[in-house]
């Protein structure tokens, strides 16, 4: 699974990260993180508020930094049925 | 009823009264504010209300509850209402949208819409490459910091309904005239190129879709915590100037050298605000300070449109998509909008 970080740096980017890497770790996926702070490359996505998850290169969620438990609820379908 | 349905109509009903009874201290705190201070500052402590030291240490502590107040309470009911709006959904309203009527419904929704001049750079790339004119997403930005809800807050806190009416009315014209102005100098030529490049793919994510009221008082009580946060400093430091204002400047001393009969008094309001960095908190107890000290409205609200409209930090940010001679024809355009509001204010009002 490839989960993108949107955001150029700012303090709701690195929470994003933070919390995302916490529900990866708590739902044992194999998951490679990329961090996207490009303008031009975060607005190719659709996203106007950053920051912004996008997983597989499907946007997630904008605008807003969720809860650990948010972003495994939003992860937990994409599980890879072991 | 399933077990499940009661406890979420239980929940819901405990949130809806904890909602009540939060407003209900709210008032109750707002109300006694001032009797509070008048008993601890001059009954208890002793200091006399007609000296500057009395008066200032007052003036200090009862603005700083009372604007703590203001902000807690618009800031929660402004993010819960601004939560059925979004940017996409701004963007879908005004795409296709002609110059002129574009540029009066971008600088409405810039009011209502939530947005951060922390997202201007995504937000103008997303508009632009949507097709939104360069004006119109002008006047979008002009609007969104300028007519904000910290504005709001204080400014009906402080002076009442006729001047924030005023404020917000002057701040819409500014984002469309400001708007309509930028989208005839072409300014397509100094917006870099790669924006117009830039193709937007797959599904647009509305990010307010299936919001539930806990959500909306959850991302109410956030704002609050993080704006309070983030301007309690600037806040601080402007009641405190205020107070020092308030007790210890002459009482003729601003209105003399800059009141209505000095017809450069706003340009060089207008001069000193463009650069100072702060928000409409740290601003506004200044302003109060110095409206009672006799200096005209239109001045004022000019002051204070360059400071929190026109701000360094954003212009670097937007310097990513714009070249440097639409910054500094946004920067012009927008002074000349504030200090023609600055002149008329002070006509009307004198």
């Amino acid at each position: 699974m490839n989960i993108k970080i949107l955001g150029s740096g700012c303090a709701n980017c690195v929470n994003l990260e933070r919390v995302t890497r916490e529900a990866v770790a708590e739902l044992g996926l194999d998951a490679e993180f990329e961090k996207v702070t490009e303008y031009a490359d975060i607005a190719s996505y659709g996203i106007m508020r950053t920051p912004g998850l996008v997983v597989d290169d499907e946007v997630l969620l904008s605008g807003r930094v969720p809860t650990a438990a948010q972003v495994r609820e939003l992860l937990a379908p994409r599980a890879p049925v072991a | 009823m399933s077990l499940a349905q009661r406890v979420g109509a239980g929940s819901a009903t405990r949130r809806w009264l904890g909602l009540a009874g939060a407003a209900a201290v709210w008032v109750a705190a707002y109300e006694l504010n001032v009797h509070l201070w008048d008993w601890l500052v001059f009954d208890v402590a002793g200091l006399d209300p007609e000296s500057r030291l009395g008066s200032g240490v007052h003036f200090f502590v009862y603005d700083s509850v009372k604007i703590g107040l203001l902000l807690t309470g618009i800031i929660f009911v402004v993010t819960v209402l601004r939560s059925f709006m979004s940017v996409e959904r701004t963007r879908a309203l005004l795409g296709g949208k002609r110059e002129g009527v574009g540029n009066v419904m971008a600088a409405g929704l810039g009011v209502v819409t939530p947005f951060c001049s922390c997202s201007a750079v995504p937000a103008f790339i997303g508009f632009v490459a949507a097709g939104v004119p360069i004006g119109v997403t002008m006047s979008f930005l002009i609007a969104s910091p300028m007519v904000n809800e910290v504005a709001i807050a204080l400014l009906l806190g402080l002076f009442g309904i006729g001047p924030t009416l005023l404020y917000i009315g002057a701040g819409l014209l500014v984002a469309i005239v400001g708007g309509m102005v930028l989208g005839r100098v072409r300014a397509e030529r100094w917006v870099e190129p790669f924006v117009f490049e830039t193709r937007l793919r797959g599904q647009v994510l509305d990010s307010t879709l299936g919001l539930s009221w806990a959500d909306r008082f959850q991302m109410g009580r956030e704002e609050v915590g993080s704006i309070l946060r983030k301007i309690w400093p600037y806040l601080l430091v402007g009641i405190g100037l205020g107070a020092v204002i308030h007790g210890w400047a002459p009482q003729d001393l601003f209105a003399r050298y800059a009141g209505a009969g000095n017809p450069l008094a706003v340009p060089v309001a207008v001069l000193l605000g463009v650069p100072l960095y702060s928000n409409a908190a740290g601003i506004l107890p200044l302003v109060e300070a110095l409206h009672d000290k006799g200096l005209p409205m239109g001045t004022l609200l000019a002051f204070m449109m360059a400071v929190v409209a026109l701000s360094l930090p954003e212009m670097i940010l937007l310097r990513r998509v714009l070249k440097p001679r639409l910054i500094a024809t946004f920067i012009a355009v927008v002074a000349a909008g504030i200090l023609a509001v600055g002149y008329l204010f002070n006509a009307v009002l004198a």
